[in-house]
């Protein structure tokens, strides 16, 4: 195991050091590629999770994978801590700058290098957006499959690093299963193609490996992505129900019916309010609603409609409104689709967990998540991707009150502490990054822990790829076990690594 | 082969201690171990090298829920079991793997990553592991991944042991994802020269029906549908093309997922090829067949395997010695320096002494 460990510099060093940094890099970047006044620097100090903020030493800004190589070969011969950077939109903290590290900032790759119609494949490069590729395909009746909630704005490359989701996953698969091939570089500055054109490739399947990597094994600079035809038919069907018990039971239901739907997803009261009172959705006001959405030819959506509408009424739905047609469709599933700004209205601040569980166990732990929201004093609403056990709880505070953030942090850490109680996970799709580190110590033992930092110095002996992130040190698990032991106060993590 | 010992009754038994025990020993002593299921797959890779460790009796269903569309058994459970229990709950591994004998395990069907004709639509034995326990080359029981639908905490190890062939560790348990078995299924067949067939079936797989299989054998095209009765029903209309009654159609899929067609007979050089699946037909003489909806491509060839490689690799494929080769050369694709020192790491990371199963990927490997 090679914990990564770097010196702290005083704010004199560290203006040493970046000078000597920038002007290495400024020989292999063009000017208006390279970042490192404090003013240039701040747009990048966090990412989606902005409760975290550090700016860089400096921010690198290639648009060719050559430029990609060299500031790689020069940050590793100079020691510095790289992390790379998509969109920014993450919600983990795993785009979290170093103050003595160089930001990656891929978003310039932004360029679609191919569509390849007779083998269904996109060559893009890491920056080009999510949604920016179905639309491309759109007039051919193809599109890429994985619909992050961050679609419109998150990009390919990170969508790869953290293995992103959203809620087509339980039919369509997450990123992993719709990813041909990727082409990375190393931190030695080696370029290298994983995966392919065809179906599988040699060799170990290092493809599926860098997927949800946090960007701690390789930088991702090229990406092929398999599209596939867009269903000739889709409808949803939305039941309301008076306990969430009995919702679960639904989804339970349906599930084990035969029918695949393309989405499944769950929203409990505070989250129906919150979206009833943002938009004009006219949601039913009840304990729990369920939403299900079917797709594929128009007779088998006509008979599966059918079958999920009886499931829906036997499990106790109190009603179950179908859509007509596309516009209905739709709006029924905006109300779905606004639930992050609608609470975001209700709380000057939320905190959104991401903890997977068996299915079986949603009823259990969305009881515990109640007790625990009564024991720490702030309100809690959900909604999930209940087709595949996802849940986002999202904890309200504000970040004003003196406190209340760190209160929202323990209570999350609480909360998915009791997913992995259950057999379950404390991420789903959102990725470890800085704010989960804590808890991946409840989640594996030292062996796992071990195992990880091997593999990681496969790909990065130095430890210079985003250190500190996804995977904690055994000294941090240690110290974090031994602060649980002693009344479960956990002080805010200091953004320096272990 | 070893197989499962005599008067084996196939009952549950685990043993993971004994196999981490027998790890941990063989690391003593230095003694490379040669992990067996049911040896219905010894054919496949390089000649195994080690002291044979049996799993066929570590077996068992540890948990099944249909209603969390997911399964996880211990690595020696047959293959057959595991779907008779899916069946029974109208439930699948919509990977479709091929056993390749009659006692084929989970363990091996994992560690070899192989996929039935299903596969272009579905997805591969790989896109269907959702967590594993193992044992490492330290001789650590380790657990990575879960029962979950989606886990993103941590390397993705469990996915990295698919398609492994047991070089990194020793799988215990394995958990897959299960889906809905398909209400109905129909084949059509139609009479189209190779050439033709390639580009109808990519043509028909951008559209939106659902197919589970398209396969070419001299001089026919067949395309199955899996779905539900009314969906199935009117896209085979749309399809046109002869049907294939019942069970002429399954032992068609059978035969080609179990390599039972005429075509697979006979003791000559069987190779692999996976391209992208419009690939052209590609320029070496051969009997052909075609399955994957052209991206998997199975050729009996007196050509020499430098020559197949080299039109496989132009075409942006890969092709594996399946069976009838050279075992002590190369029987996968060779791999560029950069990546092969990258799998020399990785196998170092997970199994530092090198003990499992040594050479049957690569040699040194």
């Amino acid at each position: 195991m090679r914990p990564a460990k770097f010196p702290r510099l005083s704010p004199s060093a560290l203006a040493a050091r970046r000078k000597e940094v920038a002007s290495r890099l400024g020989k292999v970047l063009p000017p208006a590629a390279l970042l490192t006044e404090p003013d240039e620097l701040r747009p990048f100090e966090c990412d989606g999770l902005s409760a975290y903020r550090q700016p860089p030493m400096a921010v690198a800004m290639p648009d060719r994978t050559d430029q990609v190589q060299a500031v790689l070969t020069i940050c590793r011969e100079m020691a510095v801590p790289v992390v790379a950077r998509g969109a920014g939109t993450g919600l983990s903290g795993g785009a979290l700058p170093l103050a003595d590290g160089v930001l990656l900032n891929l978003s310039r790759m932004n360029q679609v290098l191919g569509i390849d119609l007779a083998n269904r494949l996109a060559r893009v490069q890491p920056g080009v957006r999510n949604l920016q590729i179905s639309e491309i395909v759109a007039p051919h009746g193809l599109y890429y499959a994985p619909d992050p909630s961050s679609q419109i704005a998150c990009s390919i490359g990170g969508n790869v690093a953290e293995n992103a989701g959203g809620v087509h996953c339980l039919k369509y698969g997450l990123t992993v299963h719709n990813v041909a091939e990727v082409e990375i570089v190393t931190m030695e500055g080696q370029r290298l193609t994983l995966g392919g054109e065809a179906l599988d490739s040699p060799g170990y399947d290092l493809l599926a490996f860098i997927h949800g990597s946090e960007g701690l094994l390789a930088v991702i600079t090229e990406i092929a992505v398999r599209l596939l035809p867009v269903p000739r038919c889709a409808q949803v069907a939305v039941a309301a129900f008076g306990d969430v018990a009995a919702a679960g039971g639904a989804v339970a239901g349906i599930v084990a019916s035969g029918v695949l739907p393309a989405g499944l997803e769950m929203m409990d009261r505070g989250c129906i309010d919150a979206v009833n009172s943002f938009l004009d959705v006219d949601y039913p006001e009840c304990a729990a609603l369920v939403l299900c959405e079917l797709d594929g030819t128009q007779q088998e959506v006509a008979s599966q409609i059918i079958a999920v509408t009886r499931i829906l009424e036997h499990a106790g739905a109190t009603g179950v409104r179908v859509s007509r047609n596309e516009a209905e469709r739709l709006k029924l599933w905006s109300g779905r689709k606004a639930a992050f700004p609608a609470v975001g209205r209700m709380s000057p601040d939320y905190y959104c967990m991401d903890g997977t569980i068996p299915r079986r166990h949603l009823a259990r732990v969305l009881k515990e998540i109640q007790a625990l929201s009564g024991r720490f004093g702030l309100p809690v609403v959900n909604v999930f991707h209940a087709g595949d056990g996802n849940m986002h709880p999202l904890i309200l505070y504000d970040a004003n009150r003196e406190g209340e953030l760190e209160t929202a942090e323990r209570l999350g850490g609480a909360i998915l502490e009791a997913c992995v109680a259950v057999g379950g996970t404390i991420t789903g799709e959102h990725g470890v990054g800085i704010e989960k580190i804590d808890q991946m110590c409840v989640q594996f033992g030292e062996g796992e822990l071990r195992q990880f930092h091997d593999l990681k110095a496969a790909f990065d002996p130095d430890g210079l790829l985003n250190p500190g992130k996804a995977v904690p040190t055994l000294a941090r698990c240690a110290e974090f076990g031994a602060m649980h032991v002693h009344g479960g106060k956990l002080p805010f993590p200091e953004l320096e690594r272990f | 082969m070893t197989g499962p010992g005599a008067g084996d009754t196939g009952e549950a038994r685990d043993r993971a201690d004994e196999l981490a025990s027998a790890v941990r020993s063989a690391l003593e002593d230095g003694q490379p171990l040669q992990i067996v299921g049911s040896g219905s797959k010894a054919f496949y890779g390089r000649i195994p090298e080690g002291r044979p460790l049996s799993v066929a009796d570590h077996r068992g269903i540890v948990s099944y829920e249909p209603a969390e569309l997911a399964i996880t058994v211990r690595a020696g459970t047959s293959l057959t079991e595991v779907e008779a229990l899916l069946a029974d709950h109208g439930q699948m591994l919509a990977f479709e793997p091929p056993h390749f004998g009659d006692d084929a395990t989970v363990g091996g069907t994992v560690a070899c990553n192989l996929s039935g004709p299903r596969r272009p639509y579905a997805g591969s034995v790989r896109d269907f592991v959702l967590g594993v326990r193992m044992i490492n080359g330290r001789g650590e029981v380790l657990r990575f991944g879960g029962e979950v639908m989606k886990n993103v905490a941590g390397y993705d190890v469990s996915r990295l042991m698919a398609g492994a062939l047991g070089t990194l560790g020793l799988l215990l348990e394995v958990s897959l994802k299960v889906l809905p078995a398909s209400e109905v299924q129909v084949t059509r067949c139609f009479d189209l020269d190779v050439g033709r067939a390639i580009d109808t079936m990519n043509r028909i797989a951008g559209t939106p029906v659902p197919l589970s299989g398209a396969a070419w054998e001299n001089g026919r095209m067949f395309l199955r549908l899996s779905g539900s009765q009314a969906g199935v029903t009117s896209a085979a209309e749309d399809l046109g093309g002869e049907e294939l009654a019942g069970d002429d159609a399954a032992r068609f899929w059978v035969g080609l997922r179990e390599h039972g067609l005429p075509f697979f007979d006979g003791d000559g050089m069987l190779w692999r090829l996976s391209v992208p699946s419009a690939t052209k037909p590609l320029p070496v003489d051969g009997r052909w067949l075609i399955d994957w909806g052209g991206g998997q491509r199975w050729l009996g060839t007196d050509s020499g395997g430098d020559r197949v490689r080299e039109r496989v690799a132009a075409a942006g494929g890969h092709a594996t010695a399946f069976r009838g080769g050279n075992r002590a050369g190369e029987v996968f694709h060779p791999l560029n320096e950069a990546l092969r020192e990258l799998h020399q790491r990785v196998k170092t990371a997970m199994d530092p002494q090198g003990i499992f199963n040594p050479g049957r990927m690569y040699a040194g490997i």
